[in-house]
């Protein structure tokens, strides 16, 4: 699905983030992508979604070389990818429906497809109960489902979550990561950069370990393999 | 703000509007002198029938004459007379014994080509003399050209200035939605998509702002033009005429404003698209 070779990124502010990454994700696989904090992990991650580009190398998803791919397709290949951040990016002014729909919309779906994809997804994540509520009268983990659900409403082959649990308490972060292999189980890819050492300990996928802009580990089935 | 930028779009649709109710104006004076502008080309008296008619095919065959008019001699006197008024009639003791040339009237088809044809026409056999208002058009022509490039150049600057302005408002627009534009991008919007209701934002800015103007053009020309126009006694000097003018006018203030919207509003939105 994933294919990266001698991958380099350099900023223009003279950081380099990635030196030379070589690795390929296949579909449905279920990836954690573990390292300390500006070790690149954030980078690699950017790069499947081409918010940014590398220097040198290629990104090839399902055969199009995201380096080389023109402007006018990038928002061709995002609607094959769901992103969720630690940080929800949900609107504060439109209610949960709205957020969800909000994804369909700009890609011009019919109102009559909207209204059933986005009851499907808020199915999915539990809370077709709150569909009329404004995003801050949700908790934390409330918001951080109804991004998932946005993330997948519109069915993408690769779902990337961009420590997806770094705002939440650890009971609250077990139903995100549960949510995230329920959706990976029905064949998404699923890519997730995560600090949180007891979700990669317990709940066994394969491990990307970064560290200085390297792959320095790459296991089925590992450990997360720093203090926390 | 945004009333801030309809109006600056109102105020530069109003210079633009005096100014080219002036400048075009100025221009068909302009026009009406130059079309005026002929060249009168004396024949010699000793010119026989054939030098007459050689002398004719050779000034026809000048590239820029567009006319060429024989003025027999006695033509020549009766105008003459007829200008002079009452007193004229003196000089029809001229009539048995007429001093006058003949001569053709020749009319450029570009007036500004009226130098080099007087020229052309002075080295030709049989001509005596070849009279045309040499410095006063020169001077004309060259102020007239002047005169359209600095209003020109005038107008192009009001308009980036408004352009400008637009463009600043819907950048504080779109900066007060950067986070949802970033949101469309992340889900794969396109940028046209993005684009459009900023475009559209633009452009009701445009002509929104051209309102006023086109009210103001449309009533002041008209009370201009019922008040002004017969009491001009220069000759040359003559209004354009209320329909079609006004209206030409509004149209094109209506499409300069649209163009400002639009234009602004493009600008500003280009940077935020390139995430």
């Amino acid at each position: 699905m994933i294919e990266m070779k001698g991958v380099h990124k350099k900023y223009p502010n003279g950081v380099t983030a990635l030196n030379g990454i070589n690795v390929s994700i296949h579909k449905g696989e279920f990836v954690y992508v573990v390292g300390p904090s500006g070790a690149g992990k954030s980078t690699f991650i950017k790069l499947m979604y081409r918010e940014e580009k590398p220097s040198k190398g290629s990104v090839v998803m399902n055969g199009v070389d995201l380096a080389t791919l023109k402007e006018r397709k990038v928002p061709y290949l995002r609607r094959n990818v769901g992103v969720v951040f630690q940080d929800f990016k949900l609107l504060p002014k439109l209610t949960v429906y709205e957020n969800i729909a909000f994804a369909l919309e700009v890609i011009e779906e019919s109102p009559k497809k909207i209204r059933r994809k986005v009851m499907e997804v808020l199915d999915l994540v539990k809370l077709k109960n709150k569909a009329r509520f404004l995003p801050n009268e949700l908790s934390g983990g409330e918001q951080q489902r109804i991004s998932i659900a946005r993330a997948i409403v519109n069915r993408p082959g690769l779902v990337i979550a961009d420590e997806p649990t770094g705002n939440l308490d650890p009971d609250t972060s077990w139903d995100i990561v549960r949510i995230l292999e329920e959706i990976n189980s029905r064949g998404t890819t699923v890519v997730m950069a995560t600090h949180s050492k007891e979700i990669v300990n317990t709940l066994k996928k394969r491990v990307i370990a970064i560290e200085s802009g390297r792959i320095v580990r790459d296991e089925l089935r590992g450990e997360y393999g720093y203090e926390s | 703000m945004t009333l801030a930028s309809v109006g600056a779009v109102t105020t530069t649709l109003i210079l633009v509007g005096l100014f080219l109710v002036l400048m075009l104006n100025l221009n068909q004076v302009a026009e009406n002198v130059e079309e005026d502008v002929e060249i009168k080309v004396l024949i010699d008296l000793t010119a026989k029938e054939t030098d007459i008619n050689k002398l004719e095919n050779e000034i026809r065959n000048i590239p820029q004459v567009s006319m060429l008019q024989f003025s027999s001699k006695e033509e020549e006197l009766k105008q003459l007379i007829e200008s002079m008024g009452e007193e004229g009639e003196a000089f029809e003791l001229f009539e048995q014994d007429n001093p006058l040339n003949d001569a053709f009237i020749v009319k450029t088809e570009d007036p500004i080509d009226t130098f080099k044809v007087a020229e052309q026409i002075m080295k030709f056999d049989n001509v005596g003399e070849v009279v045309y208002a040499e410095d006063v058009i020169r001077k004309l022509f060259e102020f007239n050209q002047y005169a359209r490039y600095v209003g020109l150049g005038f107008i192009i600057a009001l308009v980036l200035t408004a352009a400008f302005l637009v463009s600043n408002t819907i950048k504080i627009t779109i900066m007060a939605r950067s986070k949802e534009i970033g949101i469309m991008k992340l889900v794969g919007a396109t940028n046209s998509f993005i684009r459009w209701p900023f475009f559209i934002e633009g452009l009701l800015m445009g002509i929104l702002g051209s309102i006023l103007p086109i009210a103001l053009i449309l009533g002041g020309y008209y009370y201009l033009y019922e008040n002004l126009q017969d009491r001009i006694q220069f000759p040359f000097v003559e209004l354009l005429p209320y329909h079609p003018f006004a209206f030409q006018l509004s149209f094109l203030l209506l499409a300069i404003g649209a163009f400002i919207g639009v234009w602004g509003s493009v600008m500003s939105v280009r940077k935020f698209l390139k995430v």
